[in-house]
């Protein structure tokens, strides 16, 4: 088996920064903030965060937000509970919580909840399980659950659940390891999981495996390594992830790296971006691939980080 | 990106703009992810972010945002921005429609291009129905497991109807591709929810002959496999005693080949009371060829003993299974 090559992934992360003339750039201007997530906290994973100057990180994020309180993809942009959730990660990475009005942010968040319980991306009113997931993990962070109706999201959630075990975007929406992950997540950081039917979902989780190694996110569609994260979190969530042969997914996760340049890409041979090489190293941090920090599936931080929030002062 | 590209007039040099000045990025003194601009991307920015917070909804405006749009499709701000626009020019919703259609190949897995569709669906209503279903099967045609596409679609149907050619839809991407699990998930949406049909278990015996003939034409598909187990939701006793249900178990094991989700069924009818003929145990017996490591003689450890064997990536969840079997009598 191969190894992870970390010094290139690390000069990889740092230089998408400097890369000019990209139109990978181009294109996830308005996103740079989820971008910031996956590279910081990959950095963290292999241990290299301190490289960055997180003064300069934490003054920009501020400037991101809006006197809605919720956070935009970049300077310039509207708010939205994606952002919003990446500044929230990113300034747990720094240990910065406390630059936060949390109360801002808490009202932001709850006031994007629906009747039915369900939670709308931004004004503009998408709903998806991803939102809920969103606003359930962020306010868990800031340690305000109580500003929303739980148990109205954890109901909205449960109507999301399918026949095979799995959870779709909406009521009747396919299963989608991505919704899934979000779903279980939810359900995880509220104390619900006993909504989750752990062996059937288990099962279809574990089918997911193909024979490459390789995760898909759906019956008959291709590995990606951004399923390593989303199914493997699940199924460390439910408790199944024994369920899987875990070498054979190492070993796809490890053969997705461009081991010249660094950086990982969804399948061998194919371009590197930033999302996929987080998802590449977080997976391997769940399947406790030696000499990374492990990191918390529902939260998607480092455990350390965590317990910072939740068992200190 | 958009085919004029390559003939794009910047916008510095057009008479209609002369009198804007565009604002540039402000990224602070140090940026931390700082992207790298393509010239004819970083002026329309500029002047887009001029427009934006003048709060300018005119028509040059909504000409802009089409710009950025296809410099850009993932700006969500620019399209929050159109839509202020269209708002306040009372504009022509059904030629957005056609903007959106010209733009839905490259831009098929876009959250904010179904979102923004959505939002014009919503203000037309009923009358868009029958053309969006229509618009949205072409979207489909070329990608028939689009997530985006098939939420779409659901959220027509439930919001403003169409179920009525939906099932023979189905039917129709299944001729084509019997192993679409987005396709199967949509049956299931439809028997379940048209008000046409009359509910799952009115729907559940001709289901169940429709799934058993896609099961033989390809008996490795997961989805018919998993369809047919939820066609008896909350009613497991009613699928151990369908005789239709244990006779595909037991045509597909006989072929000896593609024969896993057969196991798996045959198990699962096992655990739930179902008494095998000496057929059944014929057929899983004829599937092991190994004389050095017999079956167990209790059929359900046999199965889960072969699964092991045959599908070893999951090799630990078919330990478990034989773990949780109950022991023998």
């Amino acid at each position: 088996m191969g190894e992870l090559a970390v010094d290139k992934h690390v000069k990889y992360i740092i230089s998408v920064e400097k890369k000019k003339d990209s139109f990978e750039s181009v294109v996830m201007d308005h996103l740079r903030m989820n971008g910031a997530y996956w590279g910081l906290t990959t950095l963290d994973i292999l241990g290299k965060l301190h490289d960055v100057d997180a003064d300069e990180v934490i003054s920009w994020i501020m400037k991101c937000q809006h006197e809605s309180g919720g956070f935009a993809g970049n300077i310039g942009h509207d708010p939205h509970m994606l952002y919003t959730l990446s500044a929230v990660q990113v300034l747990a990475l720094f240990n910065k919580l406390d630059v936060l009005d949390i109360d801002k942010v808490a009202y932001y968040i709850s006031g994007l909840q629906n009747e039915d319980g369900s939670f709308s991306g931004d004004i503009w009113g998408e709903v998806d399980t991803r939102f809920s997931y969103i606003a359930i993990c962020c306010l868990s962070i800031l340690r305000c659950l109580d500003k929303i109706n739980v148990e109205k999201a954890v109901n909205y959630i449960v109507s999301c659940k399918n026949l095979d075990g799995g959870f779709g975007c909406t009521p009747g929406g396919e299963s989608h390891a991505g919704q899934i992950f979000c779903c279980v997540g939810a359900l995880a950081i509220t104390g619900s999981l006993h909504h989750v039917d752990k062996d059937l979902l288990g099962w279809w989780l574990c089918e997911r495996q193909v024979k490459s190694g390789g995760l898909n996110g759906r019956p008959e569609k291709l590995p990606d390594v951004c399923y390593s994260w989303w199914v493997l979190s699940s199924l460390i969530m439910i408790d199944r992830v024994h369920w899987i042969d875990k070498d054979k997914l190492v070993k796809f996760i490890l053969d997705c790296q461009d081991v010249e340049n660094g950086g990982i890409s969804d399948r061998p041979d194919d371009a590197v971006d930033v999302f996929h090489t987080y998802f590449g190293v977080a997976g391997l941090s769940l399947l406790e691939y030696p000499g990374l920090k492990a990191i918390d599936p529902a939260y998607a931080l480092p455990v350390d980080v965590i317990n910072r929030i939740f068992f200190s002062k | 990106m958009d085919s004029d590209e390559g003939d794009r007039e910047p916008l510095s040099r057009r008479a209609e703009w002369s009198d804007v000045i565009p604002l540039p990025q402000d990224d602070g003194p140090n940026p931390v992810v700082s992207i790298a601009y393509k010239e004819d991307f970083r002026e329309t920015m500029d002047y887009f972010r001029a427009i934006y917070q003048a709060d300018e909804r005119s028509p040059r405006a909504l000409c802009l945002t089409r710009e950025a749009i296809l410099a850009n499709p993932g700006n969500y701000t620019v399209w929050h921005f159109r839509r202020l626009v269209l708002q306040a020019l009372n504009a022509d919703l059904y030629k957005e429609l056609d903007f959106l259609q010209q733009i839905a190949n490259s831009n098929a897995k876009n959250y904010q291009l179904w979102h923004h569709r959505r939002w014009v669906i919503e203000r037309l209503g009923a009358d868009a129905r029958a053309k969006e279903l229509e618009l949205n099967k072409e979207i489909l045609s070329r990608d028939t497991k689009n997530y985006h596409a098939w939420s779409h679609r659901q959220w027509v149907l439930q919001a403003l109807g169409g179920w009525e050619d939906e099932l023979d839809y189905c039917h129709c991407l299944l001729e084509q591709d019997v192993f679409n699990n987005s396709t199967w998930n949509q049956r299931y949406f439809v028997i379940t929810r048209s008000p046409f049909l009359g509910g799952l278990k009115a729907m559940r015996e001709s289901e169940v002959r429709y799934t058993v003939k896609a099961i033989l034409a390809q008996p490795n598909n997961e989805s018919p496999w998993r369809y047919l187990r939820g066609l008896y939701k909350d009613d497991i006793e009613a699928l151990v005693d369908d005789p239709q249900v244990s006779s595909v178990c037991l045509k597909v094991m006989n072929t000896k080949s593609n024969y896993i989700f057969a196991l798996i069924m045959l198990l699962d009818l096992l655990c739930n009371g179902f008494q095998p003929s000496q057929e059944f145990r014929d057929a899983v017996d004829a599937l092991w060829t190994s004389d050095t490591h017999p079956l167990d003689s209790d059929l359900a450890k046999a199965i889960c003993y072969i699964l092991e064997h045959v599908d070893s990536l999951r090799a630990g969840y078919w330990m478990w299974r034989k773990s949780k079997l109950p022991q023998a009598a």
